[in-house]
């Protein structure tokens, strides 16, 4: 066949320049935001402080919605009853945390540090396996049912918060951070809590990981694909059903880890801190772009620093600040910051 | 493998429905190896349905689909898929947010990329090497058809369904394709192919099928059909023998 008449046949470049910057455009939002809010503030010292808040928060955020918008995306499946992971996450962690108790609250910071490990470990394996049970007996069942799916995760939710309250009382339980995790450093008048550097540092470490995972290996090329493209992945004769119980249980793991770090920077958990939480998860998936993994990054820190500056601009409208950025937001862009599909 | 011209896939009083509607209303169609099947049909006869209803997409409700002697109307897709059943749809299915390596690489399950084979690729569709690192949702309309058809074929399988490859194409690209299936027939790859470019479908078939209404009204060979005007006119509402690519 004649390779140069076909060469000639292609069409113009591609590539789309004006949808390439308008791509772009999601990603200086953060940026932005952050500039922006420093007019109003005006001391760098405070907006400093107010930053590094906002981030931690918004990280720890993401992590708790990094595998929901998966779990959304590949099978369309609107899980209400993620709270419950993010709970029983926390309760896990924190039963570990006061079993490991004198190397937990011991003086050493490698041996606090290593008993948050654990913790955390727990809490993960913990609310990965309570996926596992909840993918099998309550979403499998509802498939390509949103109302359903909906309802009865929420069910879920409520059954797992129930079962909480049985098992640790309904009462709160504080968990008073370490000695050596309290406190801040303070860096030309900017104060940098110790957590929330560590909750920084843990959230950007696990969307390094996760980006790798969806660019670099070829099962993270799968949920790319079925994100986009459910039924030619099983085309290509892969069992996607497979895939969504292995994202499920590992979303799953991610809301028990945020739980834990949560419940930590509240130094209190309670049974309905998941059901509480769910409602930022909620309006950072769907700003983000169902099913986008950066585009949850994105919506995620845009919360946390919005939640944080109004909380400091104009306190009586901080409750509401979420629910303002996702109107913003989709009146911009309706389908969310960043569509998996690419077509943006 | 068996032998050019024995039956590889055939559909036997095949009914599916899609929520309430009744689409295939008793389909039975033989496709025989080694050749190109043409499934023509007006818009709405059922040809896309019975595409999904061999891989599976949508389940028969009554019937029987046999490919290589077995009945593969209850499997799931990917286990139909595995039985060496390789499908490009009509929208193509391209993954736009993954580079074209990365789809190939995908499409590659068995045995990842083979060197060779996708050489002779290149040599089907050089578009696929100029744009290996591209998004594929960068792609135009006729490269994005390139990149489906070689993602079917990066891995050697028994049967190629392709669904209206040409669809919203230029007229130069439609060339491109056909060369690129005519040697793809050289290699003995079963082929049934949706098409509505009737003088392609000419150009390139062995043997045909019609479908109206969710039925086969015809079968037989292509040159037959392509001979025959008033056949044409009857079955395809076409006025004149041929049309244009």
């Amino acid at each position: 066949m004649s390779t140069t008449r076909q060469e000639g046949a292609i069409a113009a470049e591609p590539r789309n320049w004006l949808g390439f910057v308008r791509d772009r455009a999601a990603y200086f939002t953060v940026p932005v935001l952050a500039l922006l809010a420093f007019l109003p503030i005006g001391s760098l010292p405070t907006w400093g402080t107010l930053t590094l808040a906002g981030l931690a928060m918004g990280l720890m955020i993401f992590i708790m919605a990094s595998g929901l918008t998966l779990v959304f995306g590949l099978m369309d499946v609107l899980n209400f009853g993620h709270g419950a992971m993010i709970s029983f996450g926390a309760f896990v962690g924190v039963s570990t945390l006061v079993a490991l108790g004198p190397l937990y609250l011991s003086s050493g910071i490698e041996m606090n540090l290593l008993a948050l490990l654990i913790a955390a470990l727990a809490a993960m394996l913990a609310a990965g396996v309570l996926g596992l049970v909840f993918e099998r007996l309550i979403v499998r069942p509802v498939y390509g049912h949103h109302l359903k799916q909906i309802l009865i995760t929420m069910g879920g939710l409520i059954v797992v918060e129930q079962l909480i309250i049985v098992l640790w009382g309904p009462n709160e339980i504080p968990i008073p951070r370490p000695q050596n995790l309290k406190g801040a450093f303070i860096v030309g008048g900017v104060v940098l809590e110790k957590y929330r550097l560590l909750a920084v540092a843990l959230g950007l470490v696990l969307f390094v990981v996760l980006r790798l995972v969806l660019t670099r290996t070829r099962i993270g090329l799968l949920v790319r694909a079925g994100v986009e493209n459910r039924e030619m992945v099983e085309s290509l004769g892969y069992r996607i059903s497979i895939l969504f119980i292995g994202v499920f249980a590992v979303a799953s793991a991610l809301g028990g880890l945020g739980g834990i770090m949560w419940g930590l920077y509240d130094e209190v958990i309670t049974a309905h801190l998941g059901m509480s939480v769910m409602v930022l998860v909620f309006i950072t998936i769907i700003i983000g772009g169902l099913g986008s993994i950066e585009g949850c990054f994105i919506a995620a820190l845009l919360i946390g620093l919005t939640n944080n500056y109004v909380a400091y601009l104009a306190p009586k409208l901080s409750l509401g600040s979420a629910i303002i950025l996702m109107v913003v937001v989709l009146m911009w862009r309706p389908q969310g910051l960043l569509q998996p599909s690419g077509s943006r | 493998m068996g032998e050019t011209g024995e039956t590889l896939l055939s559909l036997s009083g095949v009914h599916t429905h899609i929520g309430q509607y009744h689409i295939l209303h008793g389909v039975d169609l033989e496709v025989p190896r080694g050749q190109l099947t043409m499934l023509l049909g007006r818009n709405g006869a059922g040809k896309t349905t019975t595409m999904r209803t061999i891989m599976g997409l949508w389940q028969a409700r009554q019937g029987a689909v046999r490919f290589a002697g077995e009945d593969i109307a209850r499997l799931a897709t990917p286990d139909i898929a595995r039985r060496g059943i390789a499908y490009v749809p009509e929208n193509m299915g391209i993954f736009g947010t993954l580079t074209v390596e990365e789809n190939m690489v995908l499409a590659a399950r068995r045995s990842g990329l083979n060197a060779e084979r996708l050489d002779w690729i290149y040599s089907l569709f050089p578009a696929m090497r100029k744009f290996w690192r591209w998004p594929a949702g960068q792609l135009s309309g006729g490269q994005k058809q390139m990149l489906a058809i070689s993602r079917a074929i990066i891995e050697p399988a028994e049967l190629l369904l392709v669904d209206e490859p040409t669809k919203g194409l230029a007229p130069t690209i439609i060339d491109a394709l056909a060369e690129a299936i005519m040697a793809l027939k050289q290699t003995g790859v079963t082929i049934l192919m949706v098409e509505q470019n009737f003088a392609l479908a000419r150009r390139v078939g062995d043997t045909v099928a019609v479908m109206d209404d969710g039925k086969i009204i015809h079968t037989g060979t292509m040159a037959e059909l392509g001979a025959d005007t008033a056949l044409q006119g009857r079955l395809l509402g076409l006025d004149i023998g041929g049309g244009t690519a």
